[in-house]
């Protein structure tokens, strides 16, 4: 299906586009401006870490969703599969293999430089580790620093696992960036962008939980993904992104004083009919028509937990001058998928009640385990707690040979019909 | 006037309606296979289940006497049987048209052609009768089989007896004819046909033979016996009504459009309900303690639950492969070469199951072949298949959140009786043998009949399409 109108686009989102086609040329030219470059993850990201040393990063699932949007992820996929990788494996990791074997050609069609350093810091998924390990064979002699990041296994954080992840920082990790950078680390520098991340985090987490409000302002999973969270990845830390913050709030609030809903790339949802919460990766290489079957039936995503995978904000996490690595640490073992699944449940719980849902939805994601596991306990839980209808769909990240459209439309059809049949009988019964 | 409530299920092998009355009561039902003009099928399935109610509104017009008469009620479901033959006949008609227009197209050679429509006409002169007969003694019009299968078992077996040489060519004009046959709309007259119907019952009753063993091609039973000598008197009773429900006029108050195919059925958008739904509510129309709900289709398998209201809290079905739904049986029908129907009576001969591999169609079959080749009985095989197919259900069911309270077994293949059985044990071995299995007589028809009861109870409802948009105070 082909998209025949032009996307409808709020400042902001100008703003992000040319604030990435900024970074991006900037990454095409880090070696004629003498920048090192650190391919990392966006869970449990050192984004205030790498930028303290003036050093770009790299993320490569971003780099793959974005290939995802733009329709190259299937030969990219097909290029990894050609070399052995088995069908199954996450796809995010088959495109980003691809997209390098094909000569690194990135989002904005400049060449993205190779890593100087390969920083695996991860949550969540093991995947991760092995997806380096590939890159570490693609790239050899490029020096890797792992952080390891302790799971929540406990539903907590304790002191002891604050202190191994510190120790490894100081001891494996910041070694190598000076190593690498050739500069000394500066904890004055990182303690000053700490200061603006945590600006930006109070701006991020009220453009959030202005959907809590009925009508909500914003769509808090696709436009989530789409721009409201994914400059947070890239430039928390920076002025530019507490400039940015600002405005997107402003913007928000200039909609709330008008009653305007969210706006989407078909133009603005005029009539919120369902309030949904939804769990799981959205499906990148059929984003548009995605959002849109949403948008057909009046439907609205007040919160998810995917945009949570790059932190927990909204529970009360702030990055804290006064500790800088203690709170690098508590941050990266409070990402959404360091979480532990009674954990995942509670918060999922509590979105659904002061979200005002009238749904929960998963959208299950073929190729990523990281996400999949516990998804049917969360759902069963989620129902019996709350009582709100829930729903499930399958699909995968940048795999297009797995998103049957007519399949989800059936599906969420029969799903919203579900919640509209609801209120028909039950304001019957009343 | 009385109200009624349609609902039309456009599944992917066969469409179904429903008519209901005001009182919920099933009054009408029609079905026919699923076509490429899903509006013909929509429209066919529809004006059965019109007929259909005018047959229901006859025999609820005459309860107080058939009470007395049983005989009445022989003649209305005999009269009803025939009036479906009198249909199958401008039916045939008109595919005889459609096969000797193609067969002048099919060959340039003037004398061929000349041949074969000589065969087709004796064709059809052979098997006309035949299938009168089963219409007319056998009842065929109530065992919902469709002018496609009907005529196409028929055909083949005409051909089959022909030369070898025209076998080719005689189905290649049989594939090229039954599309368009099929997919042409046509309208009947309802009292004509009946009249019709009428006559042919006549003859039918005035041959009837005195004694069982006079004529063995007829089933003769007690039933039939009733009408003997009786029949004029029934007509005339019968005839005045009969004008009566001919002239009747079914005031459809609302409708609601179901299945697969649903999107495309000419119904306005508020008219278009999931299956999903449509299946849970009507299972739980028929049985109101119903919490599970499983409908196995033509191309999908639902393990749905639903709450006090009949409506669904959750459910899960099969994605991305429709192996284990009922193509899949369809399927392994045509590799053994049986009938659909065969299928389940010989799975229940099964003396132990062959475990076979039901994640794909396609390789089922060929592991059906090896399995035949390394000596395994078909039954027996055909037992593993039944098992397989439950146990994915099973998997949706789990997945769905399991079976509670009571469980209803919904589709086109809760007919088959193998099904039935394994379906049986296993939700007994795994939920316990206290849950209550629900399977109705209606199965097939139960996506109609939730899209009846919905276009029902929507009917007054404010949809929330209609409420207005609520004010914000920031």
């Amino acid at each position: 299906m082909s998209n025949t109108t032009e996307a409808v686009k709020e400042r902001s989102m100008i703003l992000q586009k040319e604030m990435l086609a900024k970074q991006f040329k900037e990454l095409s030219m880090a070696k004629e401006l003498g920048k090192k470059v650190v391919y990392t993850f966006v869970p449990g990201n050192l984004t205030e870490l790498i930028l303290s040393f003036d050093m770009l990063p790299v993320y490569p699932e971003i780099n793959a969703l974005q290939s995802g949007m733009r329709k190259k992820s299937h030969a990219y996929i097909r290029e990894a599969e050609k070399i052995g990788f088995s069908e199954d494996v996450c796809t995010y990791v088959k495109c980003d293999i691809g997209m390098m074997l094909n000569g690194n050609i990135g989002p904005t069609g400049e060449k993205l430089p190779d890593p100087d350093l390969l920083l695996l810091s991860y949550t969540g998924c093991y995947t991760f580790m092995k997806w380096f390990e590939n890159l570490e064979r693609l790239y050899p002699g490029v020096p890797v620093a792992m952080l390891h990041t302790p799971y929540q296994e406990d539903g907590r954080i304790a002191d002891e696992q604050v202190e191994y992840m510190v120790k490894q920082l100081k001891e494996e990790v910041i070694p190598k960036m000076e190593q690498v950078s050739g500069k000394k680390f500066d904890m004055d520098r990182l303690a000053k962008m700490m200061e603006n991340s945590a600006k930006s985090e109070d701006l991020l987490v009220k453009v959030l939980q202005s959907a809590k409000r009925i009508p909500t302002p914003i769509d808090a999973y696709f436009a989530g993904v789409y721009y409201i969270g994914p400059i947070f990845t890239a430039f928390r830390g920076t002025e530019e992104a507490v400039e940015y913050y600002n405005e997107l709030w402003n913007e928000v609030q200039d909609r709330i004083e008008a009653g305007l809903g969210p706006i989407t790339p078909e133009g603005e949802l005029a009539e919120e009919r369902f309030r949904l919460v939804i769990e799981g990766p959205p499906n990148w290489t059929n984003f548009r028509e995605f959002w849109k079957i949403f948008y057909d039936m009046g439907a609205v995503i007040v919160t998810s937990t995917y945009t949570k995978v790059g932190g927990t904000y909204d529970l009360g996490f702030r990055h804290d001058s006064s500790n800088p690595l203690e709170s690098l640490s508590k941050y990266c073992m409070g990402c959404y998928t360091n979480l532990s699944l009674p954990q995942r449940v509670d918060l999922i719980e509590q979105y659904v009640k002061e979200y005002s849902a009238d749904g929960f939805l998963i959208n299950s994601i073929k190729s990523c385990n990281s996400f999949s596991a516990g998804q049917l306990m969360i759902m069963r839980e989620i129902e019996r707690r709350t009582g709100v209808p829930v729903g499930f769909i399958e699909s995968d990240l940048v795999d297009p040979r797995y998103f049957s459209y007519a399949n989800i439309k059936n599906r969420l059809e029969s799903y919203f019909q579900m919640l509209d049949q609801r209120k028909i009988i039950l304001s019957k019964q009343n | 006037m009385n109200k009624y409530y349609l609902g039309v299920d456009l599944g992917s092998t066969t469409s179904k309606a429903v008519i209901i009355n005001d009182n919920d009561e099933i009054i009408g039902r029609g079905i026919t296979n699923t076509r490429a003009n899903y509006s013909v099928a929509a429209d066919i399935t529809k004006d059965e289940a019109i007929y259909n109610a005018r047959f229901s509104v006859l025999k609820k017009n005459l309860e107080k006497q058939m009470e007395v008469k049983p005989e009445f009620k022989q003649y209305i479901t005999d009269l009803e049987s025939v009036f479906q033959y009198e249909q199958f006949k401008i039916r045939l008609d008109k595919l005889g048209d459609e096969l000797v227009k193609t067969c002048r197209n099919y060959s340039p050679d003037k004398e061929k052609q000349e041949e074969m429509i000589a065969h087709l006409i004796d064709i059809r002169r052979a098997f006309k009768p035949k299938i009168k007969h089963e219409y007319l003694y056998n009842n065929l019009g109530a065992k919902n089989q469709f002018f496609r299968d009907i005529v196409s078992e028929k055909y083949n077996e005409e051909v089959n007896k022909l030369d070898l040489s025209l076998f080719e060519p005689m189905m290649t004009i049989w594939d090229k004819s039954i599309s368009p046959a099929e997919n042409e709309k046509v309208k009947f007259d309802f009292r004509e046909l009946v009249y019709k119907a009428m006559d042919e019952l006549k003859k039918k009753y005035q041959e009837l033979p005195d004694t069982a063993s006079e004529n063995t091609s007829v089933n003769f039973d007690v039933e039939m016996n009733l009408l003997k000598g009786k029949f004029e008197n029934a007509e005339d009773t019968l005839r005045q009504h009969i004008d009566e429900i001919s002239a009747l006029e079914f005031n459809i108050a609302n409708m609601t459009g179901t299945g697969y195919g649903r999107a495309l059925l000419p119904f306005p958008q508020e008219c278009i309900r999931s299956e999903i739904l449509c299946h849970a509510f009507g299972a739980h129309a028929i049985f109101p303690d119903t919490r599970t709900v499983l409908d196995i289709g033509g191309q999908d398998t639902k393990a749905i639950q639903v709450d006090q209201y009949g409506l669904v809290t959750s459910f899960q079905m099969n994605d991305r492969c429709a192996a284990g739904c009922g193509r899949y049986l369809g399927y392994i029908a045509d590799e053994m070469s049986i009938s659909l129907n065969e299928l389940g009576p010989m799975a229940m001969k099964a003396e132990r199951e062959v475990n076979i591999c039901s994640t794909c169609t396609v390789f089922a079959g060929a592991e059906l072949r090896e399995l035949t080749n390394l000596g395994e009985k078909r039954e027996d095989i055909l037992g593993g298949l039944h098992k397989a197919i439950i146990m994915r259900a099973m998997s949706l069911i789990a997945r769905s959140g399991g079976a509670f309270n009571e469980f209803t077994f919904t589709g086109g293949v809760a007919r088959n009786p193998a099904i039935v059985k394994y379906l049986t044990e296993l939700v007994r071995e795994n939920y316990g043998n206290d849950i209550k299995i629900n399977i109705d007589t209606d199965s097939i028809f139960m996506g109609a009949l939730g899209g009846a009861l919905f276009a029902k109870t929507n009917v007054s409802a404010d949809l929330p399409t209609k409420k207005k948009k609520q004010e914000v105070h920031a």
